[in-house]
């Protein structure tokens, strides 16, 4: 029983929040391109571009904030070099979004030996020019713009129609290739975002490979949360309180193995795939061009 | 114009390889090539000890250096064939992950010498490096239980390996032999080379441990540290670096580190190795020879009141001496 009481704990609530963090700014990110009929596997490379460019900043500004933007427009590149392939060249969007993770990994280390002659990691951020918890908050306010938007306004209408029925977006005069370029810029953006708040709150420096996987759970969230806002955010919700139980349990000896733990985000996710949470429909024109 | 383009090259080739030649200092040098592990030069820890060595080495001895980090483990087999393809005289792999390559490559080119830190190899033209860590992190888990206020010392480990689990069970040791009623929090930050390098985890886990009321926490996890100065700095309670002298990340949170000499170890096998008298076989570090200790200095010295010192610089000399048998991992474990 003591176990329980430490598990549901402001402390607890606190870290959830924490882990859940990155994984909404991704996974609202994915929502944006995914919608749109393009497939985002290249989330993880924005983050980690994110994430470096945002401890960047803040360490030249000595301003959190000041990084927190560097980091989105950081992810805004990386998303601007993907819809290029992408959208204009009509390229594989599932071997695009690859290269675009392994170009990230390849390109940190080059720009830290440049600036700080290290390989692969910045200097470490003080206090003041980290967060300690605005990028919760930003990352709640966010979802719930982004769930207004998609169930309420017209660009939500787009946003859907771009992945449904790209023909009947064109059809009402409007142009999918220029709103596509719109949403992978704002899914950027956010992925660069959540890649800040790893590198700006989470930790305090950017070091390799940081985001270890949390672009691929954030991905696993959007297909679990059925594509749509709110159920997404659960989701990321989810698999962070998940991920938090595991860290209060670790040592304490509850007959479940830690592995488990860690194994239920991914095993879930092929469950809800194989449709016994409801089906889980992809946006009909994903991947398609 | 293809001509003249063709014709330039004929010119400018034989010109490249004459000042190649002239200018390279590959033909007169001795070359030393670290593998460093996953954690990287810049880790501040483990990694760093060894650049750090290395890079003296090079000032004061005037080798040829160059260093090389191995991403995964796939790649450290790759990373030591080719120093040695590219005639490197010495090559030293640092972190016990390398220790199978070294002993495959080290057969396949016995002309060339080759170190491993952490590791025990067996052959001639191998030296391996090993520390005493149990008997130093003793020493900073009397540090801790001395510093506590309650009766719960904390310890986070990178990769669970047995290497960390004999940091672990020192630091336990030396806790109980202060007060034999303090209780140790432990956690891993996972089972893959990732561990030495997710510093938001590890601050998690500390997060949790200075919440249950541990206020010393002991880090042996490569790069991932960072996480945990991070917490103690907001939670304004201690952390024990480890490998280098961490106490300067964060003064006045840092209570102490757990020093193990890699840059020292790195240095001497360079400089034997220099000097032709490169000795293979297996070469243990520990408290008696300084290859371990725990650091005082101007960012820790408020920390440590003169009676906690005087009471850490007994039991080491008693170590030392042999009175006390610090547990080891290793040793267990084989029985």
């Amino acid at each position: 029983m003591q176990i329980l009481s430490e598990i549901f704990s402001f402390y607890f609530l606190l870290s959830l929040l924490r882990g859940a963090t990155p994984l909404i700014f991704a996974s609202m990110a994915g929502l944006f391109s995914e919608r749109s009929g393009l497939v985002q596997i290249g989330l993880e490379g924005m983050m980690l571009m994110g994430a470096l460019f945002a401890a960047a900043g803040a360490l030249a500004t000595h301003s959190p904030w000041m990084g927190f933007i560097l980091g989105g427009g950081a992810g805004l590149i990386a998303a601007a070099i993907y819809g290029f392939f992408a959208i204009e060249l009509k390229s594989d969007q599932v071997v695009t979004g690859t290269a675009l993770n392994l170009l990230a990994i390849g390109f940190a280390p080059f720009v830290t030996k440049i600036l700080y002659d290290s390989t692969g990691s910045t200097p470490g951020l003080d206090l003041s020019s980290r967060f300690s918890f605005e990028p919760i908050l930003i990352a709640l306010l966010v979802s719930g713009v982004i769930y207004y938007l998609y169930h309420r306004s017209q660009l939500g209408i787009v946003l859907q129609f771009c992945g449904e029925e790209p023909a009947a977006v064109e059809t009402a005069g409007y142009s999918v290739r220029s709103w596509r370029w719109i949403f992978i810029l704002v899914c950027g953006f956010l992925a660069g975002l959540g890649g800040a708040s790893l590198s700006l709150f989470l930790a305090s420096s950017y070091s390799p490979m940081m985001t270890a996987g949390r672009g691929f759970i954030a991905l696993a969230a959007l297909i679990f949360g059925k594509w749509k806002p709110l159920p997404t955010l659960m989701a990321c919700l989810f698999f962070a309180t998940i991920e938090a139980i595991q860290i209060r349990l670790q040592g304490v000896d509850t007959g479940i193995p830690v592995p488990w733990m860690q194994a239920l985000p991914y095993v879930i996710t092929i469950v809800a795939l194989a449709g016994f949470f409801g089906r889980s429909q992809a946006p009909k024109a994903l991947g398609k061009i | 114009m293809s001509l003249l383009a063709k014709s330039t090259t004929h010119i400018w080739i034989p010109l490249f390889i004459s000042a190649g030649v002239l200018f390279s200092p590959s033909l007169y040098a001795f070359k030393v090539g670290l593998v460093l592990d996953k954690g990287g030069k810049d880790d501040k820890s483990f990694n760093s000890a060894a650049y750090q060595g290395a890079t003296k080495a090079q000032k004061e001895l005037g080798i040829e250096f160059k260093y090389v980090e191995a991403m995964d483990s796939n790649a450290i087999e790759n990373l030591h064939r080719s120093f040695a393809r590219k005639d490197f005289d010495l090559i030293i792999g640092i972190g016990f992950a390398q220790a199978e390559a070294v002993r495959k490559i080290a057969k396949q080119f016995p002309d060339k010498k080759f170190a491993i830190v952490d590791g025990e190899v067996k052959a001639t033209n191998v030296r391996s490096l090993l520390f005493e860590e149990h008997e130093g992190s003793f020493l900073v888990g009397a540090l801790a239980a001395l510093k506590t206020h309650g009766n719960k010392v904390g310890f986070i480990g990178g990769m669970d390996i047995p290497l960390i689990r004999r940091f672990e069970m020192g630091y336990k040791a030396g806790a109980e032999k202060i007060n034999p009623k303090e209780k140790l929090i432990s956690n891993f930050i996972g089972v893959t080379g990732d561990a030495w390098n997710n510093p938001a985890k590890a601050k998690e886990l500390a997060l949790a441990q200075y919440n249950a009321g541990v206020d010393v926490i002991f880090v042996a996890a490569g790069a991932s540290g960072s996480g945990v100065f991070d917490a103690a700095e907001e939670k304004k309670k201690f952390a024990i670096g480890v490998d280098s002298n961490q106490n300067w990340i964060k003064p006045g949170f840092i209570l102490t580190s757990m020093l193990k000499r890699v840059d020292i170890a790195v240095y001497d096998t360079i400089k034997e190795s220099k000097e032709n008298h490169f000795r293979s076989g297996v070469f243990r570090f520990g408290l008696k020879d300084e290859g371990i200790d725990y650091a005082v200095d101007q960012y820790n010295e408020k920390l440590i009141t003169p009676e906690m010192k005087n009471k850490v610089e007994a039991l080491k000399s008693q170590i030392i001496k042999g009175q006390i048998q610090v547990p080891d991992y290793y040793k267990r474990s084989k029985k």
